[in-house]
This record gives structure tokens, sequence and C-alpha cells, in this order.
């Protein structure tokens, strides 16, 4: 535990009068009390779009999807785009809870919990598309390999639609598990706060948890282990989902780019929509000092970097369908740019590549309100280039006679809406009964990265008054002590 | 384990209990286990726990979710029903690679889960010995079983100066 880190790095966790109990108390602050009118508030719209999504749901399965704005040239279109856009979303919250474990990141553990929910939610949307594009989604068993009433014929291994299926199904059923069993312990914290009734629920969920010095042995075990697996899935989930389109031979969708720059294009988008999130959720909750300013700077850093990729990526396919010499690959990118389409292919240009450049000013990156407005500028760009993508190739390919536009009707509209409305819905209620923060990960951090332990750190170190090669249990604090002074002259 | 009992150091600090753990090894007192908020590192060292093999129950599972798809795509698309796609060959491996993929982690990740819970003795429903409520919250409970050699004063007096804030006993 005495373990001090560098006085270099910026604490994780801010606040004068930090102690393990306050955190309980401040994360279990929602859980624990009537929900604030700014909740229910957020709650009555999230419940309206949810009965927008109903209604058009009802619609779509009832009429069938003649609906919808589709036709015989435009077969996918809302459908697609929006399936690909929540589950690019939902990348985030993997990298941040299984690949920045693995890099040992540790500004990591305030907001892992709430961006891993993000995920699930945002993968049930994700999968709530593939059961509305599929018209008649009481058969939607036919996607799996089963043996059919017509003979012994199965599913076609060789599509990247079946691989999509066992993809995104065990992508949703690790990273719940993955989650569930990071909430076990602080499920187990608010059991042991609670009585009757409420104590009964939670025990049943904390599946009799302890915290034994061996449960948690094993259970940094597993979670590292499911980190480990989670990471090469993440990454494969989207690389899959890109194969939808790439192992097909429509121009602007047959390119070998497309794994690379769709698993960049999810993260970029998914730390978008944390940032959307998580800004409002700790201003409303009052958890600012636990995901703080850093944390919004960091993941800023990392949507400049996958923004800059997609930047790249898209710079690469224009050149490559010229480079080439493939008429129908030029053209499709021509057309995208300039040909009925062209606005949606501008606002994917101007949200994506251009509006996250602004981080570059740290200004801007360590703003609240700019990084939000930014953040929602990132979700609509990247709803674009999946429609982009998918509409601008479909509506003009090889037979100019088949070309047609593709017009969306109120019910995709309304199916869009309302899955915000069931992911809003899914999200509000989760920080409603559960912790939306590790505590047992944040409390971790407590001697080590927080505002408290390095004030603490400085106080001791002010007290040597021999300048430089003063060691501390071992360790040369030369470099601490001389940013301790520079720190001063700045203050 | 029914009637016995235990005698528990409540420390509020983690440094003190690390501390407070060696002082109780040293005078050759076993402890019979320590409840935290949050995981220490470097506690199994102190209390002989060996490493957790979940990792290799992890791998095991993994082969079997491996195995099970090579087997079922082999049998469907190769055995049961192959399909002529243009001549090509009924078993294209790297066409499989995905699903093979895929369920490999999905029977590491679920046989792991499932074999943690096994081992931790965990389950909806379950109600645990819970020695005190507070170690959930910011409390370090170090107990001790009381039918060694030493006496309940003597336990006593060795977990306070090891800096125990609070001792209770706790008959489960």
């Amino acid at each position: 535990m005495s373990s001090h880190e560098s006085l270099l790095r910026e604490p994780l966790i801010t606040g004068k009068h930090i102690t393990y109990n306050k955190i309980t108390e401040d994360v279990l602050k929602p859980v624990e009390n009537a929900p604030s009118k700014e909740w229910w508030m957020g709650f009555s719209v999230a419940l309206l779009a949810l009965g927008i999504w109903m209604i058009s749901s009802y619609n779509t399965f009832w009429n069938g999807l003649g609906t919808w704005g589709l036709n015989k040239t435009v077969g996918w279109a809302w459908d697609i785009t929006n399936f690909v856009w929540w589950v690019g979303i939902g990348h985030a919250g993997t990298l941040i809870s299984a690949i920045l474990l693995l890099f040992r990141q540790n500004w990591r553990n305030s907001i892992n919990r709430s961006a891993e929910a993000m995920t699930i939610f945002a993968v049930l949307c994700a999968a709530s598309f593939i059961f509305e594009h599929m018209g008649r989604p009481w058969l939607a068993y036919w996607a799996l390999p089963l043996p059919n009433n017509f003979g012994p014929l199965w599913v076609n291994f060789n599509s990247p639609l079946v691989w999509d299926v066992f993809a995104i199904s065990t992508y949703f059923t690790v990273s719940l598990v993955f989650w569930y069993i990071g909430l076990i312990p602080d499920i187990a914290t608010i059991r042991d706060r609670a009585n009757g009734m409420r104590k009964k629920v939670y025990g049943i969920l904390s599946f009799g948890w302890t915290g034994s010095s061996r449960q948690w042995l094993r259970f940094e075990s597993i979670s590292l282990i499911l980190a480990g697996l989670s990471t090469p899935l993440v990454l494969s989930v989207h690389t899959i989902v890109s194969m939808d389109f790439a192992t097909s031979v429509v121009p602007g969708w047959h390119t070998t780019i497309f794994p690379p720059y769709f698993v960049a294009g999810a993260i970029f988008s998914g730390f978008a929509m944390v940032q959307t999130l998580l800004i409002i959720t700790r201003a409303v909750l009052k958890l600012e000092e636990y995901i703080t300013i850093q944390h919004i700077d960091l993941m800023n850093r990392i949507i400049i970097l996958t923004g800059s990729i997609v930047g790249v990526a898209y710079g690469t396919e224009f050149f490559i369908a010229w480079y080439s010499g493939v008429e129908y690959e030029q053209y499709a990118f021509i057309n995208r740019a300039t040909g009925p389409y062209w606005w949606a292919y501008w606002s994917m240009i101007t949200c994506n590549v251009i509006s996250p450049q602004l981080f570059w000013f740290k200004k801007i990156r360590t703003s609240v309100v700019a990084t939000w407005i930014i953040s929602i500028f990132i979700n609509i760009g990247m709803w674009f280039e999946r429609f982009v993508i998918i509409v601008t190739s479909l509506h003009r390919d090889y037979l100019p006679s088949s070309w047609a536009m593709y017009y969306p009707r109120w019910t995709e509209v309304g199916i869009f809406v309302g899955s915000l409305g069931i992911f809003f819905v899914l999200f509000l209620l989760f920080i409603r009964v559960l912790p939306s923060i590790a505590m047992a990960e944040v409390k971790l951090l407590l001697k080590s990265s927080s505002e408290i332990a390095k004030d603490k750190l400085r106080a001791e170190h002010a007290h040597d008054h021999s300048p430089a090669q003063e060691t501390v249990a071992g360790k040369v604090i030369i470099a601490t002590t001389v940013i301790h002074n520079k720190k001063d002259k700045n203050d | 384990m029914t009637n016995s009992k235990y005698i528990l150091g409540i420390f509020d600090d983690p440094d003190v209990m690390n501390s407070g753990i060696d002082m109780v090894n040293n005078a050759g007192i076993k402890i019979h286990d320590v409840y935290t908020p949050f995981p220490i590192h470097g506690l199994e060292n102190k209390l002989v726990i060996p490493r957790s093999r979940l990792p290799i129950v992890g791998f095991c599972f993994g082969l079997l979710g491996f195995c099970t798809a090579i087997a079922l795509i082999t049998y469907t698309m190769g055995i049961d029903w192959p399909m002529d796609i243009g001549g090509k060959p009924y078993l294209p491996f790297p066409n499989y690679v995905p699903v093979t993929f895929e369920l490999t982690v999905l029977f590491a990740a679920l046989g792991m889960a499932a074999t943690f819970f096994w081992v931790n003795r965990m389950a909806p429903g379950i109600s645990p010995i819970i020695m005190d409520p507070r170690s959930t919250d910011d409390k370090f409970v170090v107990a001790l079983a009381i039918n060694q050699t030493k006496s309940e004063e003597e336990l006593n007096q060795i977990l306070r100066n090891a800096g125990a804030i609070e001792i209770k006993v706790k008959e489960v």
C-alpha cells in the first residue's frame, strides 16, 4: 500500500476530506436516497422516447418492413446505420474497463463502471436493430446453427453475418459477466448498509460476497483474465461488423482498410458518448471529486488520437479509390462527396475530422462545456459516417438503371429516437439502483493517487530541509523535490 | 464451521493492518481470514494463500470452446451437409477463425466465471457469514479463530498492540 505515486501525476481523486467512508457515502448517495428532480426529468423524457420506440416497433412488426423507406436498391439504411453506431459506442466501455486495466491506467477506476454499463446498454440497443431489420423477428433463431426442417441444412459459417451473430452475442455476454462480477463487491457494500427489503434484494444480488482475502485474490485474478479476453474480443467484434461490408463486392465497401478503420471509429464514438454521459452524470450526482477534469482531459486525448486515425482513414479510402483505377470505386467516392448525399458526407467530415482537432488546445480539452458540445458533434458525425458508408454505396452502384434515392419514413426515425430512449431509461435506472463508480477500485487509489495523499507527500518533503539526494524509504526524491519547487513558483 | 468463535481485530487503515498482520504472524498466531473493502496487494504472501488457479481453468474452458467450435463447423460444413460454393474447398478454415475465436472466448469467460462463483461459494441467495458489516465500507477486519493455544485475552492484547482500533468476538 505504501507505494507512493510520483507527484508529477495529477491526482485522480480531488477534494480535501476524502476518506474511505466518504467515498462510499458519495457514490451511494443517489442509490440510497430518493432521486433528484433532474433524474425524474431525464427519466420522463427517456420514457417518452421509449414510448415512441414501442409505437414504431409495433408498426414495423405488425405491418412489415414496407413501413420503412427502403427500396430494392437501398435495402440497408437507418437500421444498420443505427446498429453499427450503437455497437461502436459500446466499444469505449470495454476499452476503458479492459484495455486500460491491462495497461495499468489507474484513471480508469472511477469511470469504468458507468462506461461499461454504457457498453451493455448500447449493445442491447444495437441488438434491437438486428431484430428490427429482420422483418420477421420471430424467426431470428434461423441465425443460430440449428438444423432446419427441410433437411440438415445449417447456417453458413462462411458468412460474416453468421460471424456477427456469434460476435455480438459473445460480446454482450462477456461484457455482462465482466461488469457484474466487478459490481458484486459494491453491491455487498449497499447490502451491508441497508435494512429490510433492500438488504434482502441487494443480498441476493451480491451473491454472498464477504470481501475475504481469498475472494479478493480470485476477484483480481478473474478481472485480469476477463480483461485479457475482452481486449481481443472487442477488437474482433468491430472487425467482424466491418466485414459485413468489406466481404461484399459493393463499391465503397469492398476495402481491406475497414477493420482497423471501424475499430478506431468505434473507440472514437464510444469515448464521445462516455463524455456526453459522464459530464452530465458527474454534475447531477455531484461526483466531480472522482470524475475530475483530468479524466475528461485524458479521454479527450484518446478522442484526438482515434479521431485522427479516422480522418486518415477517410483520406486513405479516397486515395485508394483513385489509385485502384477501378471506375466504380472512384465513382462511389466522388458521389459521396459531391452526389445527392453530399451534405451527409460533409457533416461527417466536419464533425469527425475537424471538431476533435480542437482538442489540441488545452483550454478546450479541459473545458467541460466545450468537451460536451464537441462530444455531441462527434456522436452525430459518427452516425453520419455509417449512414454515408451504407446509403451512398448502395444507392448508386453498378447498374445506373437501378439507381435510387433513400428517404427515411417516420417509423425508422421513431425507432432510432426510441432506441435512445431504451438506452437512457436503462442508464438512468442503473445510476439510480447501482453504484455508478466502482467504489472498491477508487478506494484502492486513495492512498496513492488522491489529492490528500499527494499533499501529505508534499508536506513530508517540505520538512526535509536538505534539498537533494535525500532518500525516503529507499526512494530517491530528487525529481519530486524539484517539481515541488517549480510548482511553488507557479503558485 | 458451526459454532466457532472468532476474535476480530478491526483496523481503519490498510497500512496499519498490514504491519499489524506481520505482528500477529510473528507471534505465531494463525489468521483465519482478513476481510477488506478493497483488495490489499501483498496480503496473499502474508496469509500464505496460494496463487489462484483461475487462469488455468480459463485456459481449459477456452480450449473446450475452441474444440467445440472446430467440431461444430467441421461437422455442419464438411460432413453433414457440405456445400459446393463455386468449387471452393468445403472447409476453408480461415473463414472459420472468427466463430472459433468467439466461442473460445465465450467458453473461457463463462467457464471461469462459473468456477469463480463455485470456489468462492457464491450464488444468488447465499447468506454469507459477515464478520463485521463495516468491512465492505471502510474497515479492515482481521479474524483469528479462538480455539488456539493462546487465550482470548492474549489474542486481544496482540491485536491491540498490532494497532486494531476495536476488538470484538464473533460467534458463528
